[in-house]
């Protein structure tokens, strides 16, 4: 490894995540630090996770990141779609997370009743860019 | 000795806590590591179990049992099979755990340090695990409760029950 | 489902997956809201050539269905959100936004080139200068100057040096540290790294408490996946520099946050403190020199490495450079990790990023600094939040718990809650915090329990200023704390205990008559009906009857009555 090497990682991963911006690859993020776990996190990454093997969705990403911070609003998600501002939802449950999941991962259509904000924190932003 | 540990813990127990002692004997200043790694294993350190460990570490057993009594996380007696740890950290406190501890300690009908006779839970306080958020705070074995009603902190057995039950069933799968 | 997304309406119409609305054997059926028109699908038909077929006849159809209550636009962007808009980020930069169990993605938001540009472009000494000319204090509580506790480390000869991250985060009602533990582990260790290069120390430490298990986990995957990138191990990036770390579980005791007895810790003892000097950069861990840093410190390096001393600079004051981050708590409306700029104002805080009290409850104080801080009222909330400002009124930024309280919190019971803490975590090696500590408790809860005598007001405070100048380590120093400040700001509800036997904020049960007064009872029979224990005794019409000897003293009734009338 050298600093070569890390700018190619840097460099490959984000074209990587570039490339999947253009197929049009959403991706959901469940943050789950203790916290997020302890008020039900895991349970909406894991009914996302298996809706997803349900319906075979190849261009939905879904990662584990940690805390967001905003603790009273817990558990939280975000879901990234590519051009479109991202959206926190906050005090979701399966059953809510599975509704933005159709609405909002699979037909782009923001669940406005469970949204908390749009963008991202400065100085956050998105690898594509945008 | 070994004979009355063998009165306590499984022969398999055993095994482990030697095979522990085996890897960290060389390394300097690994006694901690090593108890924590044998709590996990025989769940708690009696007498008998320190004075064990101490004679294969090489170490007074006086320097073991200050140790043990020295750090919270250490137990000499018995333990549940699932702890129920209150949280009595400070946000926690504000919300009412000093009330919850009462009424889950009378809900089981045990007292501090006791164990309910079935050896199914016991209560013990915890230190803020950080999760203030959700104030307050219980956790059952490995599993959270957030937003506990003070007033009836029996429902979160209910609750890890009925959990427990879908666990046990997925295990299976 | 995936039909409704073929047509052009997918951004009109919503679907939700309800439960059976009517007779399963009709096969599949939705419903259209507001309307609640039940359409069902025969069986026998294709289900996605029938919606296609129906669904635009459905939505031009008077009954629009419409289900979001609120539109898009009326989601707030996140910097009018005030949780949001007044915070910094610095340290928590990637909190929430990376993935802490992938390296790359730490890499791809430009992890480890602070690490790369210290091994290829700088002399440790450089290092050092440009940390101290950020101003970075230590985050840990007592704000020692980050780049002269390293300078110190780096001019003593002895070999090995060590490098130790301080995570055993104690104070109850404090969490930044664990989550950033878990968030962004990388951050620490690339800080960790940057600072062994920089006091010429091959090998660290994690210090983490046992209580912390997901932080572990985090952290242990992270050293595992930079070691595989070589950006931990021998001969670092090719530049020769060999930097390891270990993670070590601490077993639960508050006192190890203080550094002796951290080290003392990881040498398997009882984790005492012992008299400095020499001071553990000298004679640290092992006895060798030791450089001992908070979570939060550590994390801030790669930052001001890679932007500089100046950017760093751009945010606090003067004396408090750069940004810290707060977990607050209790009775706001807003419960989180905020971080902000050095400088900002307790209102600020809790008012602006707080959203203020929850409920109807009024502010009544913030503790600041957890067991080892002090209480502060309304009049101090224009105080900027530095290092030095909050301990001139008997407070202190600590590692940055905010536990703020409102007026159902007793002051008494708040600094019995933190002595019976400062009790049960003090070590025992030095008289004043072991013995003093314990007789402070026992007279508070005596002014608790109704038993208070004027006296005790003048021996508490005595005795918790000897405690002040007497013990032995911060832990001791600092315990008494708690009972000063609310002593200072709150010495009429310790007054009300005494003298009138009564608690203003109805916590203290000892205290509590449990009577009804008849000026503000509208007779309702509320109280009677939640008692859990049938004490309280109601007919229609007539003022509820409280009996003594079954009532448990829950307090239930108190809760319930709208009109204050129970005492």
């Amino acid at each position: 490894m050298t600093g070569q090497d890390l700018i190619k990682i840097k460099k490959q991963y984000v074209d990587r995540v570039k490339s999947e911006a253009k197929s049009g690859f959403v991706t959901v993020d469940v943050h789950m630090g203790t916290c997020g776990i302890a008020a039900g996190s895991q349970k909406i990454f894991d009914a996302i996770e298996k809706e997803m093997e349900k319906l075979e969705a190849k261009n939905i990403k879904i990662r584990s990141t940690g805390c967001a911070g905003f603790c009273s609003m817990e558990p939280m998600i975000t879901v990234h779609v590519p051009g479109k501002p991202s959206v926190k939802y906050g005090k979701l449950d399966a059953k809510k997370a599975l509704e933005i999941f159709y609405s909002h991962v699979l037909g782009g259509h923001v669940k406005a009743d469970y949204a908390m904000s749009q963008g991202l924190e400065k100085p956050q932003h998105r690898l594509t860019g945008k | 000795m070994n004979k009355d540990l063998k009165k306590i813990f499984t022969e398999e127990q055993l095994q482990k806590t030697d095979a522990i002692i085996e890897q960290h004997k060389e390394i300097k200043g690994s006694l901690l590591i090593v108890l924590e790694k044998i709590q996990d294993v025989c769940g708690y350190l009696p007498l008998s179990l320190q004075r064990y460990i101490a004679g294969k570490m090489m170490l007074p057993p006086s320097q073991v049992y200050g140790v043990v009594t020295f750090y919270s996380y250490f137990s000499t007696t018995p333990k549940g099979k699932n702890v129920v740890k209150v949280c009595t950290g400070t946000a926690c406190y504000m919300k009412g755990s000093g009330q919850i501890l009462k009424k889950t300690r009378e809900y089981l009908g045990i007292k501090e340090g006791e164990v309910t006779p079935d050896g199914e839970y016991s209560v013990e306080e915890v230190l803020c695990p950080g999760v203030c958020g959700l104030a307050p705070l219980v956790i059952i074995g490995e599993e959270a409760f957030g937003l506990v009603d003070p007033d009836k902190p029996e429902d979160i057995f209910k609750q890890y029950k009925e959990n427990f039950h879908d666990r046990s069933g997925s295990d299976k799968n | 489902m995936k039909a409704l997304y073929q047509l052009s309406l997918a951004d009109k119409v919503e679907l939700v997956e309800t439960d059976c609305l009517i007779s399963c054997q009709e096969g599949p059926s939705i419903m259209l809201l507001p309307s609640g028109r039940v359409a069902q699908v025969n069986p026998g038909h294709n289900f996605t050539a029938w919606l296609i077929a129906n669904i635009a006849a459905l939505y031009h159809s008077p009954h629009r269905p419409s289900i979001s209550l609120r539109g898009d636009a009326e989601i707030p962007p996140i910097e009018q959100m005030g949780f949001f808009s007044k915070q910094e980020l610095v340290v928590m930069r990637n909190r929430g936004h990376i993935d802490a169990e992938n390296i790359e993605e730490y890499i791809a938001h430009d992890g480890y080139m602070a690490l790369y540009k210290v091994l290829t472009a700088l002399e440790p000494e450089d290092v050092i200068k440009e940390i101290k000319s950020s101003g970075l204090r230590g985050r840990g509580g007592a704000g020692f100057p980050t780049g002269l506790k390293w300078e110190e480390t780096r001019g003593y000869k002895t070999n090995p040096k060590y490098v130790i991250c301080n995570g055993d985060e104690g104070d109850p009602g404090a969490f930044m540290d664990r989550s950033l533990m878990e968030s962004d582990p990388h951050a620490i260790i690339e800080g960790m790294a940057i600072c062994g290069y920089a006091i010429g120390a091959p090998q660290g430490y994690i210090y983490v408490r046992a209580e912390y298990p997901l932080a572990v986990k985090m952290l242990q995957t992270a050293i595992d996946n930079a070691v595989k990138k070589n950006l931990l191990g021998r001969n670092i990036m090719k530049s020769g520099f060999n930097f390891n770390i270990g993670i070590y579980p601490g077993a639960g005791a508050f006192v190890c946050g203080e550094s002796t007895a951290l080290m003392f810790s990881i040498e398997g003892k009882r984790g005492m403190p012992r008299i400095k000097p020499p001071r553990s950069a000298e004679a640290g861990l092992w006895e060798k020199p030791t450089c001992l840093n908070n979570v939060e410190t550590f994390a801030n390096i790669p930052q001001i490495i890679r932007r500089g001393a100046d950017w760093f600079k751009s945010f606090g004051t003067p004396e408090s450079t750069g940004t810290k981050v707060f977990s607050m708590s209790g009775a706001v409306r807003n419960v989180g990790l905020v971080e902000v700029p050095m400088g900002i104002t307790v209102r600020s805080l809790i008012f602006d990023i707080g959203g203020g009290i929850k409920g109807n409850a009024k502010f009544k104080a913030v503790q600041l600094g957890g067991p080892s801080g002090g209480c502060l009222t309304e009049e101090h909330l224009d105080i900027p939040i530095t290092f030095d400002s909050l301990q001139n009124v008997g407070s202190m930024m600590g590692s940055g718990g905010v536990v703020v309280m409102d007026d159902t919190n007793c002051m008494v019971d708040v600094a019995r809650f933190f002595t019976q803490f400062s009790v049960d975590e003090s070590c025992g090696k030095c008289v004043p915090c072991r013995t003093g500590l314990s007789v402070i408790l026992s007279i508070l809860e005596k002014i608790i329990m109704g038993n208070g005598v004027p006296e005790d007001l003048h021996e508490l405070e005595t005795l918790a200023l000897h405690i002040q100048k007497t013990s032995h380590c911060g832990l001791g120093q600092a315990a008494p704390n708690p009972v000063l400040s609310t002593l200072r700001y709150f010495r009429h509800e310790y007054e009300a205990h005494i003298y009138d036997k009564r608690c203003p904020a109805l916590v203290c049960t000892d205290l509590i008559h449990f009577e009804i007064n008849a000026d503000n009872c509208k007779k309702c029979g509320l109280c009677a009906k939640v008692c859990p224990a049938g004490a309280i005794s109601w007919q229609k019409k007539e003022m509820p009857v409280i009996d003594k000897i079954i009532c448990t003293k829950c307090k239930s009734c108190i809760r319930a009555c709208k009109f204050e009338a129970i005492y």
